[in-house]
Formats: structure tokens, C-alpha cells, sequence
């Protein structure tokens, strides 16, 4: 395999696919899936056939096209034509639509220029929705392992971190550290051996860009981990995916059998004296894995529990060696900004905040799906933009971004744009990419203690603030949503979650106060409510009828 | 000024002393030397330390974290604080935390009088507890014919885990679990008369800080716990090495 193989390839799936004057292509992510996708491309397939449009019409499965609220999804070439919330009966409509042009019944049809289309600047999920996840073809037509190839062939590993440090990209999987930081520090690291590892162990709850991008352009993550290694010098790379994620984890698979087949992944990779390899490797489905030391003893195969840094898997990591770990939608990056360079890439974004981001909207929204908007938009336009505003008339009370290590935004706070830096001024974080919207049916105090209760029961037990202090931390909120909370309560949640977040071993522990901190500080009066009051603003908890029911 | 490959010799401050020490120590290595003390749990000299217990928290100028004395290494010119009012207060919840989580009744507990967490909150001055108890029912394993493990007690540092593996070499024990549902447990949550792996060398309840392992015949406060065996031993082990 050399580039010009590579351009073959691109050549002759581009001359394939224009021999149809159509292309319906049918959403095989997850979210569509779980709604049916597969039997809708079946029956579209099986409608082109008895109607005999095989040569000019081709029905294809593609990744995630984002409204995953409105699947299963459909539409032609262009996305001019898109149909939601298609079901098997309605195949002949929409052939005769794409094909005949004869409108389908309005009820399937979608409008193409929403503002959750029309808004999003696509980077990460530019192929998601375009492409066959499950043909590599696909990928190197869309210009796919052509960053790699420029890499091991045209520069060495100095210029590629250069390329990533000059287009500011920053760690997409929540902290924001500079991704050109840290392959430097890999890279100058001394060690026989060193390793690259992909972090796709995504467990915050409503988050699910990982999976998308891993479902829908598998390759795009193999590149961004290749021209790692090549950058930091590592042969070796491991992809850490949770186990409930076994669509990704097939399709990665797929993706690595498919490189290796053709010489993109593997030993000398285009000809060169590059090797690069990669492993799939599978959570158990604990939270804590995520944190990178964590991750990497159970990689090893030991408990998954943290250990303090330093020393950093930068210098001492996976087996004692230097090891290089990202997120998936960092690598995912790393390939469109080698293509067009570190300095396009610098010129989306804020100052600080370069780039894209890739958001799972969910909660209390009309839009509910996965967007991808640039650097610095605000969360007002985020939420009743693309996200279409709150449902039934309700009024916007919050806005949870970074699952439970992430804070409660309130209203007066909807306009500041969304980068690491402002968030992380109102008390909330990026995170990796979660964001939850609340209307006022949400009770706070409620929200409060679901995620306390989410990092209580994934806390490893290692280290005690976390341990014991998320389950003392949850105790008493859970009182206060009961109404057998007094003021003590009040004040010993105040002590605890500064101390949780201070000494606390990792990043689990340090953040968990993060929900409750913000609700604490944004929305008092609904903690006073239910203590001095006994009463839920929201209605969702009911204090004084539990103590009506202590006291019988 | 250079000693061994990569050691450099580092002076700092440590509590307003001006200390000196290897860069390959830690900064609680370095404060012992000096007669400064910085409250342990989890950790045992001659056992690897693992940070977990946050009883050795020390602030360093110039970071806004809070550094684990007893696996932080010193660096030239570190300014180390052990005793501010934030750490004494982060040390004594620290403590409640742990006296709250599972039943630490000392008066009818084996190693009354001998327990590193009672002597510690003593120590520190915790007389009480200001956050309710959790207490969940835990299992008492007495299926081993000299020994007794009563999870009750157990404050989860793991000592036992790691003088079994690092000392003994047998690797017993290991955690199952997670969060306050962690338990110590023998093989694969074997009882521990049945385990196939355990020597019955009774290390890991010499090393036990509290009552949760101790030996059989034993009253209320009469649970002395003998750790002199400990230096020597991983002496040896890093002489094996």
C-alpha cells in the first residue's frame, strides 16, 4: 500500500458510487437502530429491487445524522431530502419521493433547514451520516488516511506536534488540557517502549458523542491514533471502550480488520518503517474507569482504581512506560487538522478554545440529538436554536453540562459562550460533551442528589473523602428531598463538599460536589423550600407528605 | 549537586523548617527525618504507599492541590505546609468520615487501646462526630482456625492486601466492590479457613490499624498488634531485588 494505492481506492469508490443517480441513505447508528433502521433499509432495499432502480438507485446505512430525537432518520445524497421517524411501511413513499419526486405523506418528511442542521459547524462528525461505518472505501474516499500518509511520508514527529500545538486543540474528553502539551511530553519522555491510548470508557449519563463518532467513522479515530503514535513514538495503541457500547466495539473491530487488510494499520504502514498496531480492550462498566490511571490498571488487568499523579501516564503509564491518552473526539480531530492545518483549525473558536465541540443535547428540549457547534457559541443559542426551544410551553430553568462532574447552569447565565474557561467561571465544566436541559418541572434539590447518587455508587472506595463522603454528601440530600432535613444538614453539605473536592484522590471525587456546589449557589431558595418550608417548588419531591407520613 | 543516577540532593522548607533530602524521597520521608509530623493511615513503612487514606494531605506553595506527603516526591525550593486550619479540618472529617462509615465502637472492639484510628482521633482531637453513622450490616469471617476478619471494623486502607502481596508474597487478599460496599476479601471471596493461597502467616493482622483482623481468643482491648518484623522483611525484599 503507497499513496498511490490510496488514491486508487478513492478514485475507483467515488467512480462506483456515481454510476447512481440516487443514493437513500438509512442512519445503522445506535440511537436509529434501537427504532428499527435495519428493517427500513431492508425494505427500501428490497422496494429498489422490485421496482428495478438497482442501477440507479442505492440504498446505504451510514452513522449518526444527529436529530436521533426524530429516527429513525433517512435521506438522499445531499440531505436535501430528509424523512424522520421513517418505519418500514413507508419505503415505497420515500422512493417515490427521492425518485419520482412525488411528495411523501408530510408527517415523515423533515425539514432539511432546521436550525439544528443549519447551525452546526462539522469537523468530528463531518463523515457521520455520509459514509458506510462499516467500508473503508467510504472513509479513504473521504479523503480518509490521507493525513496519515502526508505524516509518515512528508514530515517528522517534531512538525506533527507542531501542527497539533499551533491549532490550539485542547483535551476534548473534559479537563481541556493542550493536546500539543501533551504529545511533547510523551514524546520527549524516555523509554523503550510507548504506548497511545484512546479513551472511549464515555460514562456520563446523557452523554453519547463517543459512541456516535466510534459507530459512524470508526477509521477517523484509527488515523488520529496512528499519527500519534507516529508524533510521540509509539508502536502500540489501545482502544478502552465500555462493554455497553457493542455496536462500536464491532464496528471498531471491523475498522481494524479492514486496515490492517490493506496495510493502513499494522506493520509498515504505507511502505515506511512506521508499525502500528491497535487493541480493542473493554470496560467492565465502571464510571471511574474513564479517569486515565484508573483505566490504565485495568488495562494492565488489575482493579480499576486510580493513583495519584504525579507521576503522569506521560512519563510512567501503562506498564511503567510513557503513554499518550486521549479521548475518542480528540483523535478524532487530530486527522482534519494534519489535512488543512494547525492554523484553519485555530481560526474556529474562541481565543482559548479552539476547534468544535460535539454536544449530546438532551432533558427538557425539543431537538434532542447530537450537535457539533464551534468554540464560543452561547448556550442560549445552543438550547432555543438548535435545540428548538423548550417543549409544552414549559420555562427554561437550567442547564447541566459535564454529566456529575459538571455544574447547573441557571438563566441569567445562558448567554456566555461556551468554552473550558467561561464555563468553568459559572461553576460548571465542558466536560465531554453532555448537556442536559432542565425546564421548571425539575426540582434541583431532586437533580442535586440523582447525581450524588450516581457518583456514590461509582466511587471506587479508594480513597475516604470520596467514599464517604459522597454517600454522606447523597444521605442528606436525599433527606432534605424526603423534608427530614434541618439547617444542620444544610451545613454539613456546605462543609462536605468543599472538603470532598479538595481531598479527594482523582478527578471523580474532586468534581462529584460540582452539581450540588452549583445548585447551592444558583437555587437556595429551592434547598430552603424544602427545609423550612417543606414544600417542592417543582413538585417532583413531596417533603411534607413523607413527614405526614413519619408522624401517622 | 549529583549522588546516584538522577538523584539530586534538594533542599526545601517543610513547616518553616529548612530541611534537606534525595530527590527520590518523599516529603513525609524527609519531615520524619526532621521530627515533623504528618498524621498517616493507610500508610505502613515497609509497604508501598498508595495515598488513599487523605490523612497526609500538605499544601505546596505554588500549587492550588492538596499533595498526598507520602507519595509526593520533594523538589528543590518546595514550600510544604502540614498544619493550616483547612488541612487540621479536612483531617478531623476525614477521621468522622471514617468513624461514621462502619462501626467503630471502641469499647468492645478487640484492639481497644491499640487501633491507629483511635489513637489518631485522639490525637487530633476528634471527641465526636458531627455526621449521622452508616453502619450497614457487615460480615465477621471466623472460618480461619487462628484468625478472625470482622468488616466492621475494616477502614479499607489495605495494608493487609499489601503486606500479604509485597511481603508475604501470596496475595490473599484483594478488594471486591465498590464505594462503601468495598470489602476485603480472601482468593475470590473465599472464606478465609478455606483459602488455598493464605499461609497463615498472620502478617496482615500485625498490620491491621483497627480490630477488623485480629487473632482468635482475644478480649475486648487485648488485641496487641506486633509490626517489629516489618522493616526487616522488606529490607530483605529489596536486597532480593
Amino acid at each position: 500500500m503507497n499513496q498511490d494505492d490510496l488514491a486508487n481506492i478513492a478514485v475507483q469508490t467515488k467512480q462506483n458510487d456515481s454510476r447512481y443517480d440516487h443514493v437513500i441513505k438509512v442512519c445503522v447508528a445506535a440511537g436509529c437502530l434501537s427504532a428499527n433502521s435495519e428493517q427500513v433499509k431492508t425494505q427500501l432495499e428490497s422496494e429498489v429491487k422490485q421496482r428495478g432502480l438497482e442501477g440507479c438507485c442505492k440504498v446505504k446505512g451510514v452513522g449518526c445524522m444527529g436529530l436521533c430525537a426524530a429516527g429513525p432518520l433517512v435521506a438522499n445524497e445531499g440531505n436535501e431530502k430528509m424523512f424522520q421517524s421513517v418505519t418500514p411501511a413507508d419505503a415505497a413513499a420515500i422512493i417515490d419521493d427521492v425518485v419520482d419526486h412525488k411528495p411523501a405523506p408530510s408527517a415523515i418528511v423533515m425539514d432539511s433547514n432546521l436550525d439544528f442542521f443549519k447551525r452546526q459547524k462539522k469537523i468530528v462528525l463531518e463523515n457521520s451520516g455520509e459514509i458506510d461505518p462499516e467500508r473503508i472505501e467510504d472513509y479513504i474516499a473521504a479523503d480518509g488516511y490521507e493525513a496519515l500518509f502526508h505524516v509518515i511520508t512528508m514530515l517528522n514527529p517534531a512538525e506533527v506536534i507542531e501542527q497539533i500545538t499551533k491549532s490550539g486543540l485542547r483535551g476534548r474528553g473534559g479537563a481541556g488540557f493542550p493536546t500539543g502539551l501533551k504529545w511533547i511530553t510523551v514524546a520527549k519522555a524516555s523509554g523503550n517502549r510507548k504506548y497511545v491510548i484512546c479513551n472511549a470508557d464515555e460514562g456520563d449519563p446523557g452523554a453519547f458523542m463517543d459512541r456516535s463518532v466510534l459507530e459512524s467513522d470508526p477509521h477517523r479515530v484509527l488515523e488520529g491514533m496512528a499519527i500519534a503514535g507516529y508524533a510521540v513514538g509509539a508502536e502500540k495503541g489501545f482502544i478502552y471502550c465500555r462493554a455497553e457500547y457493542p455496536l462500536a466495539v464491532k464496528r471498531l473491530r471491523v475498522a481494524i480488520r479492514e486496515a490492517e487488510n490493506i496495510g493502513l494499520l499494522g506493520l509498515n504502514i504505507g511502505d515506511t518503517h512506521f508499525d502500528f498496531k491497535v487493541e480493542v480492550r473493554l470496560g467492565a462498566g465502571a464510571f471511574v474507569c474513564g479517569e486515565e490511571t484508573a483505566l490504565i490498571a485495568s488495562i494492565e488487568g488489575g482493579r480499576g482504581t486510580p493513583r495519584p499523579r504525579p507521576p503522569f501516564p506521560a512519563q510512567q503509564g501503562l506498564w511503567g512506560d510513557p503513554t499518550l491518552i486521549n479521548n475518542v473526539e480528540t483523535f478524532a480531530n487530530i486527522p482534519p487538522i494534519i489535512r488543512r492545518g494547525g492554523e484553519w483549525f485555530a481560526s474556529i473558536g474562541t481565543e482559548k478554545s479552539k476547534g468544535t465541540k460535539v454536544f449530546a443535547l438532551a432533558g427538557r428540549v425539543k431537538n434532542t440529538g447530537l450537535i457539533e457547534v464551534p468554540m464560543g457559541v452561547t448556550l442560549r443559542e445552543i438550547i432555543f436554536k438548535l435545540g428548538g426551544g423548550i417543549p409544552d410551553g414549559r420555562r427554561f430553568k437550567a442547564v447541566q453540562s459535564g454529566g456529575p462532574s459538571g455544574g447547573c447552569v441557571p438563566e441569567q447565565y445562558l448567554d456566555i459562550p461556551v468554552d473550558y474557561d467561561s464555563l468553568a467561571s459559572v461553576g460548571s465544566i465542558m466536560g465531554s460533551g453532555g448537556m442536559i436541559v432542565m425546564d421548571d418541572t425539575s426540582c434541583m434539590v431532586d437533580v442535586a442528589r440523582f447525581f450524588m447518587d450516581f457518583c456514590m455508587s461509582e466511587s471506587c472506595g479508594k480513597c475516604v473523602p470520596c467514599r464517604v463522603g459522597t454517600t454522606q454528601m447523597h444521605n442528606i440530600l436525599d433527606r432534605i428531598t424526603k423534608g427530614k432535613a434541618g439547617p444542620k444538614d444544610l451545613e454539613l453539605l456546605q462543609r462536605l463538599t468543599g472538603m470532598v473536592k479538595a481531598a479527594s484522590l482523582c478527578g471523580l471525587g474532586q468534581t462529584a460536589p460540582n452539581p450540588t456546589l452549583t445548585t447551592l449557589r444558583y437555587f437556595m431558595d429551592e434547598y430552603r423550600a424544602h427545609i423550612e418550608e417543606g414544600r417542592c417548588p417543582a413538585g417532583v419531591c413531596h417533603p411534607a407528605k413523607a413527614e405526614a407520613e413519619v408522624s401517622a | 549537586m549529583n549522588t546516584e543516577s538522577g538523584v539530586d540532593i534538594c533542599t526545601l522548607i517543610i513547616e518553616n523548617h529548612e530541611c534537606g533530602g534525595r530527590s527520590n524521597q518523599t516529603i513525609l520521608e524527609v519531615a520524619e527525618e526532621n521530627g515533623i509530623f504528618i498524621p498517616t493511615l493507610c500508610r505502613l513503612a515497609g509497604l508501598s504507599n498508595i495515598g488513599a487514606c487523605r490523612m497526609c494531605l500538605v499544601e505546596v506553595k505554588g500549587s492550588n492541590k492538596l499533595m498526598p506527603a507520602c507519595v509526593t516526591k520533594i523538589q528543590e525550593g518546595m514550600e510544604v505546609t502540614v498544619n493550616s486550619e483547612r488541612l487540621a479540618e479536612y483531617r478531623k472529617l476525614t477521621l468522622e468520615m471514617l468513624l461514621s462509615e462502619r462501626n467503630h465502637i471502641c469499647s468492645v472492639c478487640v484492639a481497644n487501646g491499640h487501633c491507629d484510628l483511635q489513637s489518631l482521633a485522639q490525637k487530633l482531637g476528634v471527641n465526636h462526630i458531627t455526621m449521622p453513622y452508616i453502619h450497614p450490616l457487615m460480615p465477621v469471617d471466623a472460618s480461619h482456625p487462628r484468625f478472625i476478619a470482622d468488616h466492621n471494623r475494616c477502614i479499607l486502607c489495605t495494608r493487609c492486601v499489601r503486606v500479604c502481596q509485597e511481603i508475604e508474597g501470596a496475595h490473599t487478599w484483594d478488594l471486591m466492590s465498590r464505594g462503601t460496599k468495598a470489602l476485603v476479601i480472601s482468593d475470590m471471596n473465599k472464606p478465609w479457613g478455606e483459602s488455598e493461597s493464605c499461609t497463615g502467616c498472620g502478617k496482615c493482622v500485625q498490620v491491621c490499624p483497627t480490630g477488623a483482623l485480629s487473632e482468635k481468643g482475644q478480649a475486648a482491648g487485648e488485641m496487641l498488634k506486633r509490626r517489629s518484623f516489618l522493616p526487616y522483611l522488606s529490607m530483605m525484599r529489596e536486597v532480593g531485588k
